[in-house]
């Protein structure tokens, strides 16, 4: 394939197409929607982290005046624990019992029991009327509680070691010979390191109105990464064919990972199907963070050994992460992205996945590497620094490259990863002076990225213009990439391309938004499909001019005879040829359906410079620059606010996020006033370089640009906190108590 | 379910006779910054809101005489900021004020609802309720966490805020993780009058190192009678330290609180003298 260069559309900083919506408050969220006759939903949630459930009484909830519908796990299609039914990366052994707990209650918020009522409040005080008798039972939530041999099981059919154990997954990437890499080694580094489990915080919490008719046909409007997700996972628990389900894509206020599963769906369902009434649900921002996946909290040993030279010898990372209630944490992220910047010929990486009493994770952009960088890019500083080398002349030393053999398996096509490095290294940002108590820190990061299965149709309208229909939920600019790409193709203004996002019964199957690869994979069928289409209209002028269809050519958003040999014929415009179409063979359009593939990873480099006050253990950030080999920037406005945004997410993991535990297991901050995200005041402008190493196996040269930028975030945080400080923090977050504690400031204060 | 009844009299009279007679079931709508989130959270459920931002006293700012102010008890952060003269006298009393929430909470939040914050200011609180109208000083207000002072049926009027002699000033400073949309950890609001340099009166609030505001005074003794050196405010600094008597809870810990105090004494004391020698 060839990459377009000399752009119009491609490149161009567009007006977005869902911005006039979203500033007017016209854009529809799943909490907007609304129907005659609709009742409301709610929730009963475990007020335990670790229950067996005896018996849950609901008649005195079902005599409630104004209560149409109450289920519990008896109305959700059960999935045996002896065989594993995968969609995508969830087992529906593990969905079916986190929508609603089965024999168990396995954390606080875990759902026992959905009521559908008139109003809000009656459905509350039905939930309240439940009775559920609970045999309480132990439980663990950090790593080292849930992993202690005489710990509390979870769930008792799991083995490790031959035993029943909450260490419920292993994954290791092996290279080269550890042992002998190390012994090869002058400096040798090993650290451990914490991390918390942090929420994605999307502002707008799970949502969907659901409508079952009497045949059976089922209607849901919901907030999603992925309608298809929705459908399945609603058919798979409610025993509904996926023929009878449309599931439309309300517009998405956030997801970032946390809406690639469903909570709310499936028991709305049974609930309109048993009230027949439309139902809907809202969670409140407790239920979402009580009772939605944030990603784990981990506990990693990170040992490096370099020689003399700069060059790494050998490396070996052991990641524990927590799964939360089921099987399931990112463990693949945080063993086989960690190292996978580097040409490195003795790596062992290990990943064991641990369950505990909170809530099952869910992916959060890069699921998994940001943990896995942070402890690895923080060694890497240490061994720089050991060695006398800048960090980033240490890692350029280092840099995978074309044909480096990455532990987790494959060998690198033409990656840019070292074009990130130079370019950080030139920025300069990189070499201005800082002032006292500054310290500026570097980090990398790489992600996987993602291709497979996309659908879309292109559509010529009557007028002579364009709809293209895709199947992913818009939460990065796909459709502004989209229309760049299309209205390049047809050689025509932006503004006459409309792009929407099809529900499920009206646009072929197309996977989650996810794992970056919404851009890579759309473009690729909508390239195709507009390809179609721009045939079919050159068929068409050569139909008319009576000559054949290779002596035309598409240019500028006409057809022109391709050269003087062909006749001399006045172009043809798209709206000629859309006017003409009725006689000329019916309706232009193209679908294409594929699964995609040739998705190339993505590098970046970030350069972070903090100022700490010692005397309050406050980190600032005070400057910012997010390095990334983009591929090609279809929409840099897009690409940019991906970038910033991922380091923002990165900030406040490093600074300030964290669930607060109760001695009851229970979360005690489950609200955005005490889990401190970031505002805006938190932050500087967050400034990006956009490397483009065009990726050849994609038209436009796209890579993935979505979930890279989170992963170097903490480690560059925690690199310029130990220049500033002369300490460095092996634990998040670098909270102001901690650093202080840190700094042993309190002591020094005290004596004086 | 039980409804919700909303008034919103026009007079102090009509507020206090329906707040009074709905007893325990009512409670008092000013900015509704921590009604309205207590409402939707479950935490309360009122019977009766009376809405007091009808009444001219409680959102009036008024100069009294000798260049003092009286605050009606609903007059949000932002109105007072756009004052003409109060930020001259009474920088570090808008501060307080002004360091709630964002931009948009501070057009709705009152001071008055806000009492339970540290406000070292001196200032006298005048209630009224059915038996009639009392002042009080505005550190006797809180009674702990949630609670107040006032009998059933007061409801808050506004503040005095006395006039003050040359050389005075104040500041407010408080510690929060991110730097806005956040509860203190820690808050102190020094006052003081410098004559020649020399500190002739001194009034330290801390606030979210006990179960109510504290006034330290020995942390005011500290600083009067000094030019406020070294030693003079490390003496400040440790009694703050030592009146802290605060808890480990999500927002901070005991050591931390303890220690941020005294680092907080001492750069507002330095901020309010600053002020009061017109740096």
């Amino acid at each position: 394939m060839n990459i377009v260069v000399n752009n119009k559309w491609i490149g161009q900083r567009t007006i977005r197409p869902d911005g006039v919506d979203k500033v007017t408050g016209r854009a529809a969220f799943a909490a907007d929607t609304a129907m005659p006759g609709m009742i409301w939903g709610k929730v009963l949630r475990s007020p335990h982290p670790h229950a067996r459930i005896r018996s849950i009484d609901t008649s005195r909830a079902e005599a409630l005046p104004g209560v149409k519908a109450v289920v519990t796990s008896r109305d959700v299609v059960d999935f045996p624990l002896d065989k594993s039914v995968m969609l995508g990366i969830q087992d529906m052994r593990w969905m079916c019992r986190n929508v609603m707990a089965r024999d168990k209650a396995l954390f606080p918020g875990h759902p026992i029991a959905a009521v559908a009522a008139t109003t809000e409040a009656i459905a509350a005080k039905a939930c309240e009327l439940i009775e559920v008798d609970y045999e309480v039972l132990p439980w663990s939530i950090e790593i080292d509680d849930a992993i202690r041999p005489d710990a509390q099981i979870l769930h008792e059919s799991i083995t490790f070691q031959g035993k029943p154990s909450n260490i419920v997954g292993q994954l290791e990437h092996k290279k080269g010979d550890i042992e002998a890499g190390f012994k090869q080694a002058d400096v040798i580094i090993e650290r451990t390191f914490t991390t918390r489990p942090v929420h994605q915080g999307y502002i707008e919490p799970h949502a969907c109105l659901i409508s079952v008719a009497a045949d059976g046909k089922t209607t849901i409007w919901s907030s999603s990464q992925g309608q298809f997700m929705v459908r399945a996972m609603t058919a798979y628990l409610t025993g509904i064919p996926q023929s009878d389900i449309r599931a439309i894509p309300a517009e998405i206020g956030g997801g970032f990972g946390g809406k690639t599963i469903v909570y709310l769906e499936p028991l709305a369902t049974l609930l309109a199907k048993k009230s027949g009434r439309p139902v809907k649900m809202v969670m409140t921002r407790e239920e979402v963070m009580r009772a939605t996946g944030p990603t784990s909290g981990s506990k990693n040993t990170v040992k490096i050994g370099a020689r003399k030279d700069g060059t790494i010898v050998a490396a070996q990372g052991t990641f524990y992460l927590q799964a939360g209630a089921f099987p399931g944490s990112p463990i693949r992220g945080a063993a086989g992205c960690s190292f996978a910047p580097y040409d490195i010929a003795n790596v062992l990486s290990v990943g064991y996945d641990v369950c505990s009493n909170r809530s099952k994770v869910a992916a959060y952009r890069a699921p998994g590497a940001p943990i896995g960088a942070y402890a690895v890019e923080c060694v890497l500083d240490e061994v720089a620094e050991s060695l006398n080398m800048d960090p980033l002349d240490f890692r350029l030393k280092n840099a995978a490259k074309q044909g480096t053999k990455a532990a987790h398996g494959p060998v690198f096509p033409r990656i840019g990863y070292i074009e990130t490095l130079e370019a950080a290294k030139t920025a300069p940002h990189y070499s201005t002076p800082i002032g006292k108590l500054q310290g500026r820190g570097v980090a990398s990061g790489f992600w996987f990225n993602a291709g497979g299965e996309s659908s879309a149709q292109v559509n010529i309208t009557e007028d002579g213009n364009v709809v293209v229909t895709t199947g992913h939920p818009d939460i990065g600019g796909s459709r502004a990439g989209i229309a760049n790409i299309c209205a390049e193709l047809l050689g025509i203004d932006y503004r006459r391309v409309s792009v929407i996002i099809g529900d499920t019964q009206t646009v072929g199957f197309s996977n989650l938004t996810g794992g970056s690869r919404v851009l890579f994979a759309s473009a690729m069928v909508v390239t195709q499909a507009a390809e179609k289409v721009i045939n079919t209209l050159r068929e068409r002028a050569a139909k008319i001019w009576e000559i054949d269809p290779e002596a035309v050519k598409w240019e500028n958003g006409a057809a022109h005879p391709a050269s003087p040999n062909a006749g001399q014929f006045e172009p043809l415009t798209l709206e000629d040829l859309a006017e003409k179409a009725p006689m000329q063979g019916g309706p232009i359009g193209a679908g294409v359906q594929l699964n995609t593939q040739g998705a190339d990873g993505g590098f970046g480099t970030h350069i972070c410079d903090v100022e700490v006050d010692i005397e309050l253990g406050i980190a600032r950030v005070i400057r910012y620059t997010a390095v990334q080999d983009v591929g090609r920037a279809v929409h840099p406005g897009y690409v940019e606010g991906q970038l910033q945004g991922g380091v923002a997410q990165g900030i406040g993991w490093a600074l300030n996020e964290e669930y607060i535990y109760r001695s009851d297991g229970k979360v005690d901050n489950p609200g955005f006033l005490d889990y401190r995200m970031p505002v805006c005041s938190d932050l500087p402008m967050l400034d990006t370089i956009l490397v483009e190493v065009p990726n050849p196996k994609h038209p436009q040269g796209v890579k993935g640009v979505g979930e890279v930028p989170l992963v170097p975030v903490m480690a560059a945080v925690a690199n310029a906190i130990y220049r500033a400080t002369g300490k460095r923090f092996y634990a998040l977050p670098m909270s102001p108590p901690k650093v202080l504690e840190g700094l042993e400031q309190p002591i020094q204060q005290a004596a004086e | 379910m039980t409804d919700i009844r909303y008034v919103a009299p026009q007079t102090l009279d009509e507020a206090i006779g329906a707040y009074a007679a709905a007893g325990s079931a009512a409670r008092i709508l000013a900015g509704g910054t921590d009604l309205l989130v207590q409402m939707r959270s479950g935490a309360v459920k009122p019977g009766l809101i009376v809405d007091i931002k009808k009444v001219r006293e409680l959102t009036a700012v008024e100069e009294i005489s000798g260049g003092g102010f009286r605050i009606g008890a609903a007059v949000p952060g932002a109105v007072l900021a756009e004052h003409p003269r109060f930020r001259q006298t009474w920088p570090g009393v808008l501060e307080a004020v002004n360091l709630i929430g964002s931009t948009q909470v501070q057009g709705r939040a009152s001071a008055g609802g806000n009492l339970c914050n540290a406000s070292p200011a001196g200032a006298i609180v005048t209630v009224q309720g059915p038996d009639g109208r009392r002042e009080l000083k505005v550190e006797d207000v809180p009674a702990g966490p949630g609670r107040t002072n006032l009998k059933p049926g007061e409801i808050l009027v506004s503040f005095t805020l006395p006039p003050r002699p040359p050389g005075s000033s104040d500041a407010y400073l408080r510690m929060i993780p991110r730097t806005e949309m956040d509860i203190a950890v820690v808050g102190c609001g020094v006052s003081l009058t410098l004559k020649d340099g020399v500190c002739t009166h001194a009034r330290v609030g801390l606030g979210a190192v006990a179960p109510t505001a504290l006034l330290v005074e020995p942390a005011a003794q500290a600083l009067i009678g000094s030019r406020l050196d070294d030693t003079a405010l490390t003496a400040a600094a440790n009694a703050c330290r030592a009146a802290c008597r605060p808890i480990d809870d999500k927002r901070g810990t005991i050591a931390y609180r303890t220690q941020i105090a005294g680092v907080l004494l001492k750069r507002t004391t330095n901020i309010a003298a600053e002020r009061a020698q017109g740096k």
